[in-house]
């Protein structure tokens, strides 16, 4: 179960608009895991679409950004657990090439962008022997809601 | 000794540390070591053949090690390994196309507006028609053609004789067979491309969300108000675009409606006219060609809509005239007290849209064959009323068709009377008088009894089923239309 809090959402869901027609990605900053496989997101950091092909169907992570969202992760305390990314003209459905650089543990949260307008979310965990791609639960938290510290 | 940075989702594995220190000095030993340590780690960071994974990046300090010596690349007391995981994905590749897709598709090919890319677009897209009739028709064939890749289809009828004259996805030998799958056989004989997805039940408040919200677009071919808002309101609620025609004798009219970009159906018409007054094609004929005029603009709406090409009907209503074959225009507005796609939504769920547009479920789609229907109190069976003229009872049959019907079948005792001329022939009946009042298959005769109750008469009664179903149950030697 991923908790993510409508404001993040709402982050997500601008950067996919602003993104559009090529796919948008950014780290997923959350609480440690609590010990049942759930994490709640607190923060969603926007990074540049380092693909250099095809933007508008690929993305790729710099990994100096990795380093770079793990440090201030670290630096809030919080935990580096996930990616999200936009999926442009398509259903937030993960792709056969999605699941083949998905790297285990992390969650990966794909946001259905139509036409420049954002629409479905849902979020994936890849199963420990890389086989294939699950389904998490995505539990949107009103504001008001959220734990905070 | 050097340091060993891990990712989040592998410090697991190293009994939750960030960092490791470890023994080597390369970059291969350093990691050697590691595993070593924690075996759990191996499968993440080497494949089956002992090499590094692709998505696991090894940088030395700032640098990744592939710029430097790779795995030889020397370590020192101070230096930082960073394990980073490679974080790249993508949406699914349009699906490509075969051979025998890219001779078929050759005349789209070509067209810088749809091109390879624009047909692969077709081919990744699901369109939803509600409705195989009139307008579903061409429609669905010209989607099929075109090598949209999955259309679903939404519709409960038979084939009947009186289909044919415009319905073209079907042929003489259909007749009798349900809509759906002579429609499906249809489809795939064009295209075998195209996977045909079909829905063989009335859509309704409670399933329409589920359904719409499975395809790209929508397009209306129903021919009543309950269901045209019905399909309005899901498209709205879910945020998908509404391709809308509908027809009436010479004359249709089309729309692209998406409370996105434009207003929705609702901001045309907010509300339902009167129950009866405007006439159904089953009631008043339509051209056959005209739904061909129509559903085809509706396909070619369709298809722009999923190339993203040129300009779509949003926000215009197109009127068709096919007697004076005059195309006009008319610019339609978003209403900001839209009770479903204003800024202040009164409807934000689906509704009872029968009640709504003030009709029975049956009356919305009239059906001949109702075999059993509990009869209300103003209300004769075809065979009560049989019974009544064998009794030689004291009654007064009164027809509300048009004149043009009663040239098709005719129950020859009856006063003649066209349901609009009626408020001005009450002085023809009497309000003491027994009245049995029919049309061709109850609709508007079950509007014009309401009508003379209200006028005081109250024994007025309608036939159930209309002359139709006359002809089916009493006298066969009638034709049904």
């Amino acid at each position: 179960m991923i908790a993510v809090p409508q404001a993040v959402l709402e982050t997500i869901r601008s950067h996919g608009r602003e993104s559009y027609p090529e796919e948008c990605c950014g780290g997923l900053l959350g609480s440690l895991p609590d010990g049942r496989g759930g994490v709640r997101i607190v923060r969603a950091e926007a990074i540049p679409n380092a693909s250099r092909e095809r933007r508008e169907r690929r993305f790729a992570v710099d990994p100096r950004d990795y380093l770079r969202l793990e440090r201030l992760a670290d630096a809030l305390r919080l935990s580096l657990v996930g990616f999200y990314h936009s999926h442009p003209d398509h259903p937030a459905a993960p792709s056969e090439y999605d699941r083949e650089h998905a790297f285990p543990f992390l969650h990966y949260l794909i946001l259905s962008v139509e036409r420049g307008r954002p629409g479905e979310a849902t979020s994936w965990i890849l199963s420990e022997d890389r086989g294939v791609f699950e389904r998490e639960e995505l539990r949107l938290e009103r504001e008001d809601s959220v734990e905070r510290g | 000794m050097p340091r060993i940075l891990l990712p989040t989702p592998l410090r697991p594995f190293a009994g939750g540390s960030a960092s490791v220190e470890v023994e080597g000095a390369t970059v291969a030993e350093a990691l050697s070591g590691l595993v070593h340590a924690h075996e759990g780690l191996r499968p993440h960071l080497y494949d089956e053949a002992g090499r590094l994974r692709l998505y696991v990046n090894v940088y030395k300090n700032d640098e990744d090690i592939r710029h430097l010596q790779k795995d030889a690349t020397a370590l020192g007391a101070g230096d930082t390994l960073s394990i980073v995981p490679s974080i790249a994905g993508g949406s699914p590749e349009p699906s490509a196309l075969s051979n025998d897709e890219i001779r078929r598709y050759a005349r789209h090919l070509i067209m810088p507006e749809v091109g390879l890319e624009g047909q692969k677009r077709l081919k990744a897209a699901r369109v939803l028609a509600v409705g195989a009739g009139g307008l579903g028709s061409p429609l669905a064939l010209y989607l099929a053609a075109a090598g949209v890749g999955t259309i679903g289809l939404v519709d409960f009828d038979v084939v009947d004789d009186s289909n044919l004259q415009r319905q073209i996805l079907y042929g003489t030998a259909d007749v009798g067979r349900p809509k759906l799958a002579a429609a499906a056989a249809r489809l795939r004989d064009l295209n075998p491309n195209v996977e045909v997805v079909t829905l063989e039940e009335r859509l309704t408040s409670a399933n329409a969300l589920s359904v719409v919200r499975d395809f790209d677009v929508v397009a209306d071919g129903t021919d009543n108000f309950p269901t045209r808002y019905l399909v309005n309101d899901a498209c709205v609620l879910t945020g998908k675009p509404n391709v809308y025609a509908s027809i009436f004798r010479f004359e249709g009219q089309a729309s692209v409606f998406w409370a996105q970009k434009g207003p929705c159906y609702r901001c045309l018409y907010a509300e339902p006219p009167p129950p009866g007054l405007v006439p159904s094609c089953a009631e008043g004929g339509v051209l056959g060609v005209l739904p061909g005029l129509l559903g085809t603009i509706q396909a070619t709406e369709t298809i722009k809509l999923l190339l993203g090409a040129g300009e779509p009907l949003i926000g215009r209503l197109l009127l068709v005239d096919a007697l004076s074959m005059r195309f006009r225009e008319l610019k339609l507005r978003k209403n900001p007290d839209c009770v479903i796609c204003g800024p202040r939504p009164t409807v934000t769920r689906l509704i009872d849209y029968e009640a709504f547009c003030g009709v029975g479920a049956a009356e919305s789609s009239p059906v001949v064959s109702s075999a059993v229907v509990a009869l209300r109190s103003d209300e004769v069976s075809v065979e009560d009323l049989k019974g009544m003229r064998d009794r030689g009872e004291s009654f007064v049959l009164v027809d509300v068709r048009e004149p043009r019907e009663w040239a098709i079948s005719d129950l020859s005792d009856s006063v003649k009377i066209p349901l609009g001329s009626l408020p001005q022939s009450l002085e023809k009946l009497a309000k003491e008088d027994e009245i049995v009042v029919y049309c061709r298959t109850g609709g508007r005769s079950g509007n014009a009894v309401q009508f003379l109750q209200r006028m005081g008469f109250a024994k007025a009664k309608n036939l159930v089923g209309g002359i139709n179903l006359w002809a089916e149950r009493i006298d066969p030697s009638l034709p049904k239309y």
